[in-house]
């Protein structure tokens, strides 16, 4: 499939004002190190942002500011319009963002329908917390075939499934519950092609008819301006370039990045971290 | 949309169902492979029966009940410890605690004048304590569980010495509670069946067995999903101390004396090693509290078979060396047996 095509039946994103997440000089820093400087962006309904940017740009450490597993040092962030401290990933879950991490968070001795309710269990009995094994694994394994996930069974521990069946279980945990915000790091990172296009049909679906709004973190250049409605590229912990696909090409965005590091290159690399 | 059709496995020896004789063959292999516990299992059974041929003495009302005192708190504290070992963690002060709560009743009671039943609840509640200060202090501080609790070992070996001036003291006794509380026969061994089975259940069937399973298996990715992982460790350290004092505390009952003199480590080690004879790993994220079970009854077994037939009790100690090993050894080359199983690629 090419660009053009795809950017043809992709949904309108909405007027500017359906802003469902934004921040406003998110910063971050582990000892020395700074990860974030200040990140303003914004999120639309139903509208997929890619993220873009070399390794240690930020990426990874936004993701973990916006899904509530990391607090930004400075810097604040809005909600549909609402400011919000996540002290927790339980906080930001609340409010219907749901995280795909790098490292797919799943737990290799449990079934794949535990995974799928890991902190959000079915259970009976209040606070004694009995799990309704039954319930779990039917709900599991009626949404799995919803969104057309094989795996050999429900009651399979996950270390029994290939890479690309992981993926999509972490995809479909975060997916299942009730999410208007859905944050994927490297969704695509571990799978064939044939799995890759699981993923990017169920995105398209979630973006388009449920009219969740996502951002997208890859790489792949091509898998972003397949998957997305407009593009930002995190450079040195700032967004430094955001415009709608339509607006950009694979090219531009390519020698973008080129330009950004050989700048990086000539100006030194610590000169610009501390200033 | 594209349906992923992903490789499914077996087509080897054991799941094919063309193989000849695979079908009977393969679920034994199946069940002995992914239920640790049943391979175990069979172990116990056959030096019971060993041990049943071998002396006439073995099989009589009066062996039993001392085996069942031996089994009693081996596999209550191995319950304790394998909630800990499905976490990634250890505790090497469950002996300690086992042995010191029943001093805590006595001072409860003597020096404080509760009643026994409310000194018991105090010394359960302490022991609780101890395991929260074990948890909290690993977890928190980032100090290793074997270094936290190793820690906890001695200072509470400590407080018992300088708490009695090394002297031992007689249990005090209550009529009925006592007699709940170990001085009837079989009370322990019925106090450790309850007590495991309350366990299997928490560890099997609830959120915070899940939770802790979750915690050792994955410990970065649960937390990521939003499982409190130090919270749920933190309730590991309790529950492990917290039997472990209940069941020293029936056990001190029966016997009557308290005896400064033992630290508890005989009793922590019988206890780790049933679990790791039960088929628990100590990677964490996978665990048997009936395999720990079994595996004390295995090692009670051996231990009171042993004397019955007239070895002396010191080949128990080589006995029990060689089965640990044997049984980890086992446990390794079962999982990466499996593990090929699994993947054939």
């Amino acid at each position: 499939m090419t660009t053009a095509a795809l950017g043809a039946d992709r949904p309108d994103p909405g007027p500017a004002g359906d802003v469902v997440l934004r921040t406003d000089g998110i910063a971050k820093h582990f000892g020395p190190v700074v990860a974030l400087r200040g990140v303003d962006m914004h999120l639309r309904r139903g509208e997929v942002l890619g993220l873009v940017g070399d390794n240690g740009a930020g990426k990874s450490t936004l993701v973990k500011i916006l899904c509530g597993y990391q607090r930004p040092d400075v810097g604040k962030m809005y909600v549909e319009g609402r400011q919000v401290h996540f002290r927790s990933v339980g906080d930001a879950r609340a409010m219907g963002i749901e995280t795909v991490y790098q490292d797919l968070a799943l737990v290799p001795q449990l079934p794949v329908y535990k995974n799928l309710f890991l902190k959000r269990e079915v259970v009976a009995g209040g606070r004694l917390g009995f799990l309704s094994d039954g319930k779990m694994r039917k709900l599991a394994r009626q949404y799995l075939d919803d969104i057309k996930v094989n795996v050999p069974s429900v009651d399979a521990p996950v270390e029994r499934l290939s890479g690309g069946q992981r993926q999509a279980i972490a995809v479909a945990r975060a997916t299942r519950s009730d999410v208007k915000i859905l944050l994927l790091d490297e969704p695509l990172s571990a799978m064939g092609a044939k799995e890759s296009a699981l993923i990017i049909d169920l995105v398209r679906d979630l973006s388009k008819n449920r009219g969740v709004s996502i951002i997208v973190i890859d790489h792949n250049y091509a898998h972003i301006f397949e998957l997305c409605d407009r593009i930002n590229v995190i450079h040195q912990g700032v967004v430094s370039f955001d415009k709608r696909v339509e607006d950009t090409s694979l090219e531009e965005l390519t020698n973008y990045m080129v330009s950004e590091y050989r700048q990086q290159i000539m100006s030194g690399r610590g000169a610009r971290q501390t200033g | 949309m594209s349906q992923v059709t992903l490789p499914h496995t077996g087509g080897d020896a054991f799941t094919s169902p063309s193989a000849p004789g695979a079908g009977r063959g393969g679920l034994t292999w199946r069940v002995l492979i992914e239920r640790r516990e049943a391979a175990i299992l069979i172990v116990a059974v056959a030096l019971f029966v060993y041990f049943t041929v071998a002396s006439a003495n073995f099989l009589t009302v009066a062996n039993l009940q001392n085996l069942s005192q031996f089994v009693g708190p081996v596999a209550v504290i191995g319950a304790g410890e394998v909630m800990l070992l499905v976490c990634a963690e250890v505790d090497l002060s469950a002996g300690t605690v086992f042995v010191f709560m029943p001093f805590v009743v006595y001072y409860a009671n003597q020096d404080l004048g509760l009643p026994m039943l409310a000194a018991i609840v105090v010394a359960v509640i302490v022991a609780g304590l101890v395991g929260a200060l074990n948890g909290i202090v690993t977890t928190s501080l980032n100090v290793p569980s074997f270094i936290t609790t190793l820690g906890m070992l001695f200072a509470l070996d400590g407080i018992m010495l300088v708490s009695s001036n090394a002297a031992q003291l007689t249990m005090p006794t209550s009529g009925t509670l006592s007699n709940v509380f170990g001085s009837y026969g079989w009370s322990e061994i019925i106090w450790s069946v309850v007590l495991v089975a309350i366990m299997y259940v928490v560890l099997n069937r609830t959120r915070f067995g899940m939770h802790t399973v979750a915690a050792g298996g994955n410990l970065v990715g649960a937390s990521e999903a939003g499982v409190p992982v130090n919270r749920v460790k933190i309730w590991c350290f309790v529950l492990c101390s917290a039997l472990s004092g209940l069941i020293g505390i029936v056990d001190a009952t029966r016997i009557t004396v308290l005896d400064p003199g033992n630290p508890g480590t005989q009793e922590m080690f019988y206890a780790i090693a049933a679990a790791v004879i039960g088929g628990t790993a100590l990677t964490g994220g996978s665990g048997t509290v009936l395999g720990a079970f079994v595996g004390a009854v295995v090692l009670g077994v051996l231990f009171v078979g042993l004397t019955i037939v007239g070895i002396s009790a010191n080949a128990f100690v080589l006995i029990l060396g060689v089965a640990i090993l044997g049984a980890m050894i086992a446990n390794v080359q079962l999982a990466k047996f499996a593990q090929k199983r699994r993947m054939p690629s």
